[in-house]
């Protein structure tokens, strides 16, 4: 059953999130846990697994598709018996996404939450030049987890992944 | 199980609801790109938000009835099958049956408008999940906490757009002037709690000075008066409505009422 889980693990981590494709599941936090679940007739007869997930935000329209792209991956690796459950408490926090996931951000060119600014303010770093000449345009950008900037120094706008 | 309960959580929801689908009609008509994403974004957290009372609603009539062996106690949309679902709460009841509050429901008016009532309602809101995420009920609990963090941006953003515009130029600030003068007499009802809310334990009243104390930080700061005294309008936690809910109502439910279980 442990090596199961860790495989489950492992299928659920190249699981990516619609809105930055970059950034798996698991990068996010959104993975809560895994829980074997007893066979059923429903499933088969096969024993199934509990996948417990937390949206990021509330209205979060991503969410039902990476509820739909999880269940897919698991059926095209031969799990047939799964079930998804969505929870809200502890509520998501950007705590919860992983050093890697803050990396793979930044080579694409949004700037990483930034335990420093907790308020979006003037001065979060330009992901692109690395300068922190940067002001905010706008505390809402274009997905809920992120606000607008743009750097003073390189021009360029941009956008930062809120802590939240 | 308490019905009050019931009531409660589609007051919640309805609120949301109500207030998303009204921000919602800003969409690609914002004063600049930007503050039209701001806004729809705003729109989008409260349609989440009402989902999630939505659902949480639906589960309890559900359970109820299961329990009663009978009809929901406050007449409920039903869907297919008669389980009531976050789609039929939200486009088969009838505008007696929402219980939002009057302030969520005013037009949009101009942007100082759709400013000011995102900043009362933001202002109470964020008071009132404050209290709930501590509360008794485990679900109201958590779909308050994680909402809380979303409301924290809203009131922070509506309250620095309050004082851009009430301490902007002169047209501007007649405009919060007029918006005030509209809206004020909806606030009241924000503080006296329905039979529901006292049997759900919620006391809203006890909201009212912090909220108090907040409009008037931040009206002192946008230089524009607190209203004095006036006769405040009351009703909509009740189904008494002022005559614009009938008319998002129209649009919002149009699709369900005209094509019955229509999905996408």
């Amino acid at each position: 059953m442990k090596i199961e889980l860790k495989n489950i693990w492992k299928i659920l981590e190249q699981v990516t999130d619609p809105e930055v494709p970059v950034l798996t599941i698991t990068d996010l936090g959104i993975v809560r846990d895994v829980c074997p679940l007893p066979a059923s007739p429903k499933g088969g007869g096969e024993p199934g697994f509990e996948i417990i997930i937390t949206p990021t935000y509330t209205g979060c329209p991503a969410m039902d598709m990476i509820a739909m792209n999880i269940k897919l991956a698991l059926i095209e690796n031969g799990y047939s018996n799964i079930k998804i459950t969505s929870v809200l408490s502890p509520a998501w926090t950007t705590d919860w996404m992983s050093e890697a996931g803050k990396r793979k951000l930044k080579e694409y060119g949004i700037a990483a939450p930034n335990k420093k600014f907790t308020i979006a303010l003037d001065g979060i770093e330009c992901p692109l030049c690395n300068s922190t000449n940067t002001k905010l345009i706008s505390e809402f950008g274009s997905t809920a987890c992120k606000a607008l900037y743009q750097c003073n120094d390189c021009k360029e706008p941009f956008d930062y992944f809120k802590c939240h | 199980m308490k019905s009050s309960l019931i009531d409660y959580t589609l007051h919640l929801a309805d609120n949301a609801l109500v207030i998303a689908q009204c921000n919602a009609e800003w969409c690609g008509h914002g004063p600049i790109l930007e503050q039209d994403i701001a806004i729809t974004n705003i729109s989008l957290d409260l349609l989440g938000q009402s989902r999630n009372f939505y659902q949480y609603a639906a589960t309890l009539i559900n359970e109820f009835k299961k329990l009663q062996g009978t009809k929901a106690p406050s007449p409920a949309g039903e869907g297919v099958g008669g389980e009531a679902t976050e789609d039929s709460l939200a486009y088969l009841r009838t505008e007696r049956e929402f219980k939002n509050c009057l302030l969520v429901e005013q037009p949009n008016g101009d942007w100082g408008q759709t400013i000011l009532r995102q900043f009362f309602f933001s202002a109470y809101q964020y008071l009132l999940y404050e209290k709930l995420q501590a509360g008794k009920d485990e679900q109201i609990a958590a779909i308050s906490a994680k909402a809380l963090k979303e409301v924290t941006y809203h009131l922070r953003w509506s309250s620095e757009w309050v004082v851009r515009l009430g301490d902007g130029t002169e047209e501007s600030h007649q405009r919060m002037l007029k918006a005030i003068d509209e809206l004020w007499r909806y606030t009241g009802e924000l503080f006296i709690s329905a039979d529901y809310e006292k049997e759900s334990g919620y006391d809203v009243s006890l909201l009212k000075d912090a909220w108090m104390k907040k409009v008037t930080e931040v009206f002192e700061e946008a230089t524009l008066p607190v209203p004095e005294k006036v006769f405040m309008q009351t009703g909509g936690k009740n189904g008494i409505h002022t005559e614009h809910l009938g008319f998002i109502l129209t649009e919002l439910q149009y699709l369900q009422r005209t094509y019955p279980n229509a999905t996408w």
